[in-house]
């Protein structure tokens, strides 16, 4: 449905931080695809990628989790261009989403995880670390939607979004949204942005760290929190490291 | 070894230092009692170039080198440490990563072969077991969580990794109770009393230099130092106060 495709503005609260023209320029194909994936009932899935490149990137994802399963994704988004993942979940009763989400870049673009958790039965619960870190006039998102049905009774779910800017220009938005119709839930969401701390830095160097590793270590702190739900420690490793390197760009 | 003549400094444009001299040789341990507001963190902080600390006037030389002409880093590389009268918290960055990655940018820094892992972990087990420090301690985030003792003691394990030339040491009594104190006192003199090394052991306390005896005590007030005498003058404030020893000077 070539001519027929909505295309997305910045009226549109789920696009208000997007760069909305290089995402344009994918297509309306790419704007409507969707990687469709289900968990069968009890079962366990975990996935890491690093995704962004020198062009534009999108990526959506749609999970189905059926009673007791769980799913966990760990994602870094590194590359020069603007990115986009979007991820939508379905939790039936019982199952657990695990979700860890790094965004890491200089230059103008945009990079940014979307995310629509949807607590439909009882006693779901999910967890989401997102770590932003960013220079030049770069900007790292998390808008976040946590949705708990009526009758999803002790639902248990967790938002936290950090973001580090490390030069003046750069920006971290985010943006949690609750929606809770149950009465027995548990919903925690925590968003801080902030910059490197100038004291740690200093402590570092009184110790003969110079400089650049200081940032580096100080950026792997940062972003630790958001890879250390995965139990793989060769994927975790290559995550952060692919993220590391990329901070081999900043001042 | 450190030769700091006719040093000012100001911070936000606020002179604390008013023309300070002081000479400190090898294998000499020398004490800096003040009132508070002297001066005596500030001196720490401008011997270890922290940010915003400016310097005005004067000079320090250390080990034959234009100290004030280095960076932080290169200042640790160069043999100096500054042990922290709040030592810092760096959640998320172990102990043992802090060290290793410190101690191998000094060895780099002076042209030395990093250390291995497993090398810097003997070296790590041998100094924590010196200052009675548990190695289960250093596995966890610099700083992050530790009282204020174990900070203190975790600041000279770090003293015992680095073996520095120098240790400027900002009030590292302040927090400790009686037992602490008798372990860091004796830290410093297995770490730093040597031939060829020196202290600059700022305290407000007598207490501390029971232990560590110092072989010169200076005082410093306004900026600048007063009176220089032997250990008996640290008595000698302790019993009678700033006030009496800084008019007779």
């Amino acid at each position: 449905m070539p001519d027929t495709a909505t295309l997305p503005t910045r009226r549109d609260e789920a696009w208000r931080y997007a760069d909305i023209d290089a995402l344009e320029r994918l297509g309306s194909d790419a704007l409507e695809t969707w990687k469709e994936i289900a968990l069968a009932a009890g079962e366990t899935r975990c996935h890491a990628m690093i995704v962004g490149g020198d062009t534009a990137e999108l990526h959506r994802v749609r999970l189905t989790l059926e009673e007791g399963a769980r799913a966990e994704m760990f994602t870094v988004i590194a590359g020069a261009a603007s990115c986009r993942v979007e991820v939508e979940v379905r939790l039936a009763k019982g199952a657990h989403f695990e979700f860890g989400g790094a965004t890491i870049g200089g230059g103008e673009a945009v990079r940014e995880f979307v995310t629509s958790v949807d607590h439909a039965e009882p006693e779901g619960t999910s967890n989401q670390v997102v770590r932003a870190v960013h220079w030049g006039r770069a900007s790292g998102n998390f808008l976040g939607t946590i949705n708990v049905a009526r009758d999803a009774q002790k639902t248990d779910a967790a938002q936290d979004f950090k973001g580090l800017l490390l030069e003046k220009g750069a920006a971290a938005h985010a943006v949690p949204q609750l929606e809770i119709f149950a009465d027995d839930v548990k919903c925690a969401h925590g968003a801080t942005v902030g910059q490197i701390d100038e004291m740690a830095r200093y402590y570092m160097a009184a110790r003969g760290i110079p400089p650049q590793l200081a940032k580096r270590l100080l950026v792997q702190a940062f972003l630790g929190d958001a890879l250390v739900a995965l139990e793989d420690a060769d994927e975790q490793e290559r995550l952060l490291k692919t993220a590391l390197d990329a901070l081999g760009g900043a001042v | 070894m450190l030769k700091i003549d006719n040093l000012t400094a100001e911070i936000d444009g606020k002179q604390i230092l008013n023309g300070l001299t002081l000479e400190v040789p090898a294998g000499e341990v020398h004490a800096i009692m003040g009132p508070n507001g002297a001066g005596k963190s500030t001196l720490a902080y401008v011997l270890g170039g922290r940010p915003g600390y400016e310097v005005t006037g004067g000079s320090v030389e250390f080990r034959g080198q234009d100290l004030l002409e280095l960076d932080p880093h290169e200042r640790a590389s160069a043999g100096l440490f500054l042990g922290f009268q709040y030592p810092v918290e760096i959640p998320g960055v172990s102990n043992v990563q802090f060290l290793r990655e410190a101690l191998n940018a000094q060895r780099k820094g002076r042209g030395e072969e990093p250390l291995s892992g497993g090398e810097f972990l003997k070296l790590a087990r041998e100094k924590a077991g010196l200052l009675k420090l548990d190695m289960e301690m250093l596995k966890r985030q610099v700083n992050v969580g530790f009282s204020g003792g174990e900070k203190k003691r975790a600041e000279m394990v770090q003293m015992g990794i680095l073996d520095p030339a120098f240790a400027v040491l900002d009030e590292t009594d302040s927090g400790l109770d009686i037992d602490a104190l008798r372990v860091v006192g004796e830290g410093i003199n297995t770490i730093m009393r040597q031939p060829d090394k020196g202290v600059l052991l700022i305290t407000h306390y007598q207490r501390l230099l029971e232990v560590v005896r110092p072989d010169k005590v200076s005082v410093l007030a306004k900026g600048r130092i007063v009176r220089t005498g032997g250990p008996q003058l640290a008595q000698q404030l302790e019993d009678e106060g700033y006030d009496a020893v800084m008019a007779d000077a």
